[in-house]
């Protein structure tokens, strides 16, 4: 039972051998902004990697990359095949090397619809990645003098200026740590030794917010601390107040970014697939048409070409079948072989 | 006395015409890519026209746009008349507009160089129009109510934060104004009544800076107020202090900023003035060889080539004369006084015969 069979006179396998021609040639260049497309979007996540607790999401980057590549060594040899198409001298030479270049090639395009699911999939690892690399990036931020977290009060003020946003969920996630380290607090001052008798853990927490955390908008200049003590400014309530500091948690905006950055790639990746899928299936007629030619005098006659020769499940399990022979059965005995070696 | 006088065979010629022909129109390039230069420092002076006190800067930006374009369309005649002199008659068309077009590329080059002087000599200009429009900027930073200054206040900070820096001079400056406005002091308390008292003109100062200039490198919490108190912080000396506040002065740093710009520009015109004086170059060579070979007739043969047919004195004698008499043409002869009615014998030496021969008869008709 032969899949999507379709008559293919002479003249219309010429125009299908150029067209393919053409079109391999612009999915070559699609699979090449592929590729940079990966590059960027690897780029834009490395930049931000010390508020990432895993990697878990550098496999969308990776996949482009890899997709892209292959899609350039792909289309390169399906444009030399429909150039050879039309030589009837020329033809035979590919014939055994089509069977595996399909099986590569579709391996590749599923590949690719792959990694455009998993840039709209991966956003519920890429939040809890960030939740707790912000986390510990709030918590050591008062480590400049530890060895490896020297910078990670730079990098948390810089992130939180870049993307207008304040702490973990919001600002108030910056009452619950001590962002001041006890080298610059006056162990002899009254105040000091109260905060610090407050709670369980001995903490220098109050009610204030690095300075990162203004928003430049504000038509009043910035206050940082004692933000929840209406009292303590003129004219000032906290609820009501919005302008004043940055209400957006830095999570949120993170995500926000990077859904947004993979989204737009997902969709100009979604539109490669498609392009490379139409060259792989004219490619697969023109080559069912131009082997029904094969062997006789008159090449211009009418030919029939088809996508696949046996069903779908069959096809499938004719290809799985030499994988999984040379992966699970070399080692074993073939059962039912006649004439035991046993009896001599 | 030729100035460089050089020899042309015909296929030098030709492969002179054509080289011509292609350096003109990467000279179309380096025109478009002056232009687009000079577009970026203009928008680049406007990004920061708040900032800037009315000062005459735009006519460096205006020239480079204006010497781009014109270097466009020049090189593009240019083009065309070096792909024609490739063939002899086509030339012939051209022959006439050929110097004209030489004298207004040299004059054209002259302006190259004058627009890249000005990249050069727009610092000091700039530097006075920071001066001013920054510490007005500060001055009128806590207006934010105010129509026309609401947005100063952002755009100081943005300033602050994205070029590392801090007050006109440096993070004193702040210390004179009052950039707090009245709408957030509580007047009934006494310390607000005791500052504003102790100055003259009423204003409410303190040793302390706006918050984008505080130092993200700074390993310890930003210290904004009472910077010059030392023991109202821990461990601190506001004198060996680097890393807590920005330290360099914003007028320094866009100094700075526009310099680095103005200085790369105005590198790139020297490079292309260079060029275009090379390619101009060529074209007198082109032309001079052509005009020769046509006055010697025979199209295949070899011609000489030169910058200027006389020595440079001579030349310039000849044409300051070709330009005094321009100025004599309309002049009436003013040796009877100027008196234009007076008969003047003619002194034409030209003979007609003795005065006195009688008429000859005229034969009687038959």
């Amino acid at each position: 039972m032969v899949v999507m069979k379709m008559k293919f006179p002479f003249q219309k396998r010429v125009k299908l051998a150029q067209g393919l021609w053409l079109l391999s040639w612009c999915a070559a260049i699609s699979g090449a902004i592929t590729f940079s497309l990966g590059c960027i979007l690897k780029t834009e996540l490395r930049r931000r990697a010390e508020v990432m607790d895993n990697s878990d999401i550098h496999v969308v980057p990776n996949t482009l990359m890899i997709v892209g590549l292959a899609s350039l060594g792909i289309n390169y040899f399906a444009s030399k095949i429909c150039q050879d198409a039309l030589d009837a001298g020329r033809f035979p030479r590919w014939k055994n090397m089509l069977k595996p270049y399909f099986a590569v090639s579709c391996f590749f395009t599923v590949l690719m619809l792959l990694a455009v699911i998993m840039s709209f999939a991966m956003k519920g690892s890429l939040e809890s990645s960030l939740k707790v690399g912000l986390r510990n990036g709030i918590r050591f931020y008062k480590d400049t003098d530890t060895p490896g977290r020297c910078f990670q009060k730079q990098n948390i003020d810089r992130l939180q200026m870049d993307f207008h946003c304040c702490g973990n969920n919001d600002f108030r996630d910056w009452f619950e740590v001590q962002w001041i380290s006890n080298r610059y607090l006056d162990f002899s001052s009254k105040e000091v030794k109260d905060r610090i008798k407050s709670n369980v853990d001995g903490r220098y927490l109050l009610d204030g917010v690095p300075f990162s955390c203004c928003n430049p908008s504000s038509p009043r200049p910035c206050i940082q601390f004692q933000l929840t003590n209406n009292s303590a400014h003129y004219n000032y309530d906290y609820q009501t107040e919005e302008l004043n500091i940055y209400l957006r948690g830095c999570r949120e905006a993170l995500v926000h970014y990077y859904m947004g950055l993979m989204n737009a790639i997902g969709a100009g990746v979604l539109s490669v697939f498609l392009l490379q899928a139409s060259v792989l299936v004219s490619l697969r007629f023109l080559q069912t048409s131009m082997e029904a030619v094969a062997g006789n005098e008159n090449t211009e006659i009418e030919t029939e070409g088809y996508l696949l020769e046996k069903p779908l499940k069959e096809t499938i399990m004719e290809y799985i079948e030499p994988v999984m022979k040379f992966f699970l059965l070399t080692n074993q005995v073939e059962e039912g072989t006649p004439g035991a070696p046993a009896s001599t | 006395m030729a100035v460089l006088r050089l020899r042309f065979t015909k296929t030098k010629r030709d492969k002179l015409a054509q080289v011509l022909w292609i350096l003109n129109w990467i000279s179309v390039v380096t025109g478009v890519i002056l232009f687009s230069l000079g577009l970026f420092l203009k928008v680049e002076i406007n990004k920061r026209g708040e900032l800037m006190a009315e000062r005459d800067i735009q006519y460096v930006p205006n020239m480079l746009i204006a010497v781009g374009i014109i270097a466009c369309a020049i090189n593009f005649l240019g083009g065309k008349i070096c792909y024609d002199c490739v063939d002899t008659t086509k030339f012939l068309r051209w022959k006439l507009i050929m110097l004209p077009y030489i004298i207004c590329t040299f004059f054209f080059t002259f302006c190259v160089l004058v627009g890249a002087l000005m990249c050069y000599s727009m610092h000091g200009e700039l530097e006075e129009s920071l001066n001013l429009g920054l510490a007005e900027a500060i001055r009128f930073y806590k207006d934010t109510d105010t129509p026309g200054r609401c947005f100063l206040k952002r755009t100081v900070d943005m300033l602050h934060i994205e070029f590392q820096c801090c007050g006109n001079n440096g993070y004193k400056d702040w210390f004179q104004i009052q950039w707090i406005s009245n709408r957030y002091l509580d007047m009934s308390k006494k310390e607000v009544a005791d500052r504003l008292r102790s100055n003259v003109e009423g204003k409410y100062l303190i040793d302390g800076v706006p918050f984008s200039c505080c130092n993200i490198n700074s390993p310890r919490p930003c210290i904004q107020q009472q910077i010059t108190n030392n023991s109202a912080h821990f461990n601190y000396e506001h004198q060996t202090e680097e890393l807590n506040l920005w330290m360099k002065g914003c007028r320094q740093a866009l100094l700075e900023y526009y310099t680095h710009i103005m200085q790369s520009i105005g590198l790139t015109v020297l490079i292309t003035w260079l060029f275009e004086l090379s390619v101009l170059t060529g074209v007198r060579y082109l032309q001079t060889s052509l005009e020769n070979v046509l006055r010697q007739g025979d199209l295949d043969s070899e011609s000489d080539g030169w910058l200027l047919e006389n020595s440079f004195m001579e030349t310039a004698r000849t044409n300051l004369n070709i330009i005094k008499s321009l100025g004599k043409s309309n002049q009436i002869d003013t040796a009877n006084n100027g008196d234009p009615n007076i008969n003047v014998p003619s002194t034409s030496k030209a003979h007609y015969g003795p005065d006195n021969v009688p008429p000859n008869e005229i034969p009687e008709a038959s």
